[in-house]
């Protein structure tokens, strides 16, 4: 009998030994793939368990997003609050229980959970982890200012639109602002109580999600091209009938349908600063829809910025077609060059794009990186990381932005942008005003503008939604310059 | 210097009660919130328990196999241990049982120190008793039904799962009939199977009426095994193994809760939902609904990694995101799957080492069997040795998703009574013959 013992003694050690193998595949291989799964709630509460960072605006003081602590039979957890409430939605974003996180919280999880490589960061962890003590998040300082945050908030009251503001030597956001926006604090258990202002819905941000005609603000880009390319001066002679003919029908300047304005011999330098349609259209027809796509690509277009914030919250700028983004393979024969070149065609562009796009005339024609993390400071104080300027692109010669900048400054002085004039201080700009249907009178106003011209600090885009009868020169402006004088102090 | 075997056994229980003390300790260190000093006195009225226990295998089995108590005392307080962390009144409640079923283990080996072979004259009365105590919860008012498996029977607040028992009777049963039977068997008449055939149809039918699919796959397996110990014809297990698919194919066309059963094994996530009898709109994810005990187990799992979170700081609850309320994730978390917290807590390192434990206890019984004189202890041994690693297979194995899950305890670790007085009982039967087998080694 002993012989069928041990052959059932075999057969029961083959048993438990398959449990082994069962536990190890499911706590080693499979671990990594099972922690993914949204229905995971364990791997949930123990990110809640970790004390996530505390994210702090530019003056290292302001609290943007901190932890409330709960106990839970046991376990102590810790809860997100955003004390700015609506004021860095977007820009933060949230990380609750139930929902996917969003924003910073979510693209700089890593850091904010200490599960980043950085080599202080691992080391300390694990020793928390070995200790048994709760596990500390590294902390965020971003670039963005505070007040000058607050104040773009409160110009965008009861409007739909976006302010983003850049330094435009550094890249530095300094400010971010999408309105309408929400309390993220209601996220969780109040999530209803987050109402859309009118067709706007609170949650897109839109300086980087957000996609607009750009309307004449384009026309920086164009005339960027225009003088890059050696193809003409800002002195070259136009002649505008207050009209431009395209495949044999007349596109009208912007302005009063029944009564346009027509300027007759005009410069290129004052076309920009009068922001004349007929001069662009026929810059635009000279050079070519390709040209002007090449400087796109320049600038940043039919990318995503490189900007610290989850992809699913950012949009790429340039054409669109039938809501996708769309590269023409012969621009000649697929794009309309004259309405390209003043920023209608089929054109979509994001706030961001268009501070950056300001920012890169600014300063000298080198695009910087845009970033909204300025520093991430271990619990113990020191720097885990930091910012460094970086240049992304030189979209074009110093010459040409020199030439841009005097062309813009010119627009502020006595032109279609003279409302953001600040005392004292050179500022340069452009106005936009795009329609958004055919023959209709509901505009995206654009201000696109940097300051202080001569040395320029801050860089600036203004955009806001469904203006009727409202020019960006009248309503964009001023909220850019009250956003620029703000920066400046 | 060689220890005598009862030295040696009291060694590896001071062993045991260090490693208990520590268990608490750090449960208490873990969760000083939620529990108190008082922690470490259970682990001394723990230790001292099985000092008790101890002098009672000193005086009546002397010979006995000196790993299998302290390896009992390891696996309850393992169990304990994750017990009061869940619940420090479940923990009470799980000492007293202890309490109980160690007084039994002393009094089964004190009443059978000179012969436990008589039993065998009591085969029939054990084939009988196992086949009452199954039928016991279908009776009318002590019957209970619990988690959908009508297994339990209560007087008052006070509950029992009789099947824990049933078992060993049934062990018994066949040890009995197999020694006698085994060369008529093994020549293969018909006539001969008469008995077995009936008390296992019996045994079958039982099982389908309570729903019991852990206990029937217990049952079965332990009947092929002992059968194949006995007989050493590998026909009887073929048939018996196609017997039981041809069976399992039956009762799975007929019954909706083992066709659940394999459907939430097959695929416990589904990305699309499905009908779910207990959600208000009827159609849910599975993982939210049939699915859910499974899914829980395996991230309980999966989230202990290598090393585990550590005792007591596992993560068992989460907060309700309507109410706020604390609610506990996974169901059934310190009997059916107190593995999948064992896991978590423990890592891959506790789950491979408390497997290793039973392994060893396996290990232990298998030697005894080969020991035994006499055909019935051999079968008795085996018997016994091999339901215990099926049983830790069959909850284990579910858990870890390589067979359905069925609802069944886990050998000396799952909080309840029943299966902890069982597990003793069967501890006792082991010692008993190892004791048996090698006083006449050392004659």
């Amino acid at each position: 009998m002993n012989k069928q013992i041990s052959q059932l003694g075999i057969v029961a050690v083959v048993l438990l030994a398959t449990l082994i193998v069962g536990a190890t595949y499911w706590q080693t291989w499979a671990n990594a793939g099972l922690a993914e799964r949204q229905d995971n709630e364990i791997r949930l509460v123990a990110q809640f368990s970790i004390k996530r960072g505390t994210i702090y605006a530019s003056d290292g003081k302001t609290v943007l997003a901190r932890n409330v602590v709960r106990h839970v039979s046991g376990q102590t957890l810790y809860f997100r609050r955003y004390p700015t409430g609506p004021l860095f939605a977007h820009v933060v974003g949230y990380s609750t229980q139930t929902r996917n996180q969003t924003g910073l919280e979510e693209s700089y999880n890593d850091y904010l959970t200490a599960s980043n490589a950085n080599l202080d960061t691992v080391f300390h962890a694990t020793l928390d982890r070995l200790k048994g003590s709760t596990i500390k998040g590294n902390n965020l300082i971003l670039s963005i200012r505070p007040g000058a945050q607050a104040l773009a908030l409160r110009l965008l009251q009861g409007k739909c639109g976006a302010v983003v503001a850049l330094n435009p030597t550094t890249g530095a956001v300094l400010t971010m602002v999408s309105s309408p926006s929400y309390n993220p604090n209601s996220i969780e258990h109040h999530f209803s109580r987050i109402r859309p202002l009118g067709t706007c819905g609170p949650l897109l941000n839109r300086a980087t999600a957000g996609g607009y005609v750009p309307g004449s603000s384009f026309k920086v880009v164009t005339a960027t091209a225009a003088l890059d390319t050696g193809k003409f001066t800002p002195n070259s002679q136009f002649y505008d009938p207050g009209y431009c003919i395209e495949y044999g029908k007349e596109v009208r300047n912007a302005g009063n349908p029944e009564a346009p304005e027509t300027f007759g011999n005009v410069t290129l330098f004052q076309g920009l600063q009068h922001s004349i349609n007929s001069v662009f259209c026929n810059v635009g027809k000279a050079i070519g829809a390709g040209t002007i796509l090449d400087y796109m690509k320049r600038f940043g277009f039919y990318k995503l910025p490189s900007i610290e914030l989850p992809d699913s919250e950012m949009i790429a700028s340039g054409l669109y077609n039938h809501g996708r983004l769309f590269w023409p393979k012969h621009p000649e024969f697929q794009v309309d060059p004259g309405r390209l070149a003043f920023g209608q065609e089929r054109l979509k562009v994001t706030p961001l794009q268009m501070a950056m796009v300001a920012a890169t005339v600014a300063n000298h024609g080198v695009e910087m990186k845009p970033y909204l993390v300025q520093r991430v400071v271990s619990p113990a104080g020191k720097t885990v990381t930091t910012a460094h300027p970086h240049a992304i692109a030189t979209v074009m010669k110093p010459q040409t932005a020199s030439e841009l900048n005097a062309m813009m400054q010119a627009v502020v002085t006595g032109g279609t942008g003279t409302a953001a004039q600040i005392p004292g201080i050179p500022v340069a700009g452009k106005t936009g005003t795009a329609e958004t249907a055919a023959g209709s009178n509901v505009y995206t106003a654009w201000f696109i503008a940097f300051a202080p011209a001569d040395h320029p600090k801050i860089a600036v885009a203004v955009v806001l939604e469904h203006q009727v009868g409202g020019f960006g020169g009248v309503v964009s402006a001023p909220i850019a310059k009250q956003v620029m004088e703000a920066l400046l102090k | 210097m060689t220890l005598s075997p009862r030295n040696r056994e009291l060694a590896f229980l001071c062993v045991v009660g260090i490693l208990t003390a520590i268990g608490f300790a750090s449960v208490y260190i873990a969760r000083q919130s939620v529990v108190s000093t008082a922690s470490l006195t259970y682990a001394a009225i723990f230790f001292a328990l099985y000092i008790a226990a101890h002098v009672v295998t000193r005086m009546t089995v002397p010979f006995a196999d000196s790993y299998l108590l302290p390896i009992a005392g390891l696996l309850t307080a393992i169990g304990l241990t994750e017990i009061y962390r869940l619940n420090p009144r479940d923990a009470f409640r799980q000492g007293f049982w202890i309490v109980v079923a160690v007084g039994l283990f002393s009094a089964t080996l004190l009443f059978f120190r000179h012969d436990y072979r008589r039993l065998e004259s009591y085969k029939y009365l054990f084939g009988l008793g196992a086949i009452v105590l199954l039928v016991l919860p279908l009776a009318p008012g002590i019957g209970r039904t619990v988690n959908g498996a009508r297994l339990w029977i209560g007087v008052g607040s006070l509950e029992f799962q009789p099947g824990e028992l049933a078992k060993i009777m049934l062990i018994v049963f066949l040890a009995g009939y197999l020694r006698e039977k085994r060369e008529v068997l093994a020549q293969g008449r018909l006539k001969d199977f008469g008995p077995l055939l009936v008390i296992w149809g019996m045994a079958m039918l039982v099982l389908l009426e309570t729903r019991d699919l852990g206990g029937g796959l217990l049952y079965f397996g332990i009947f092929l095994g002992i059968l194949y110990a006995a007989t050493g014809r590998v026909a009887y297990v073929a048939v018996g193994l196609a017997l039981f698919v041809v069976g399992s194919i039956g009762v799975w066309k007929v019954t909706p809760h083992v066709q659940e059963r394999v459907t939430i094994w097959r695929h416990p996530w589904t990305s699309h939902p499905v009908y779910c009898p207990s959600a208000l709109h009827h159609l849910a994810l599975r993982q939210d609904c049939q699915g859910y005990q499974e899914v829980q187990g395996l991230y309980s799992l999966a989230h202990g990694n290598y090393g585990g979170t550590g005792l007591g700081r596992g993560i068992v609850t989460t907060i309700s995101s309507t109410n706020g309320n604390p609610h506990t994730l996974i169901p059934y978390a310190n009997t059916d799957f107190i593995f999948a917290v064992i896991g978590q807590e423990l890592g891959l390192i506790g789950t491979s080492a408390l497997l290793l434990v039973y392994m060893v206890f396996v290990l232990r019984g298998v030697r005894i069997a080969l020991l035994a004189e006499d055909g019935f202890s051999k079968l008795l041994a085996a018997g016994l040795t091999f339901g215990f690693a099926l049983q830790t297979f069959i909850i284990v194995g579910g858990i870890e998703r390589i067979i359905p899950l069925t609802g069944i305890t886990l050998p000396f670790v799952s909080y309840g009574g029943s299966s902890v007085v069982a597990n003793f009982v069967l501890l006792a039967g082991l010692l008993l013959v190892s004791n048996r087998a090698n006083r006449d080694v050392l004659r």
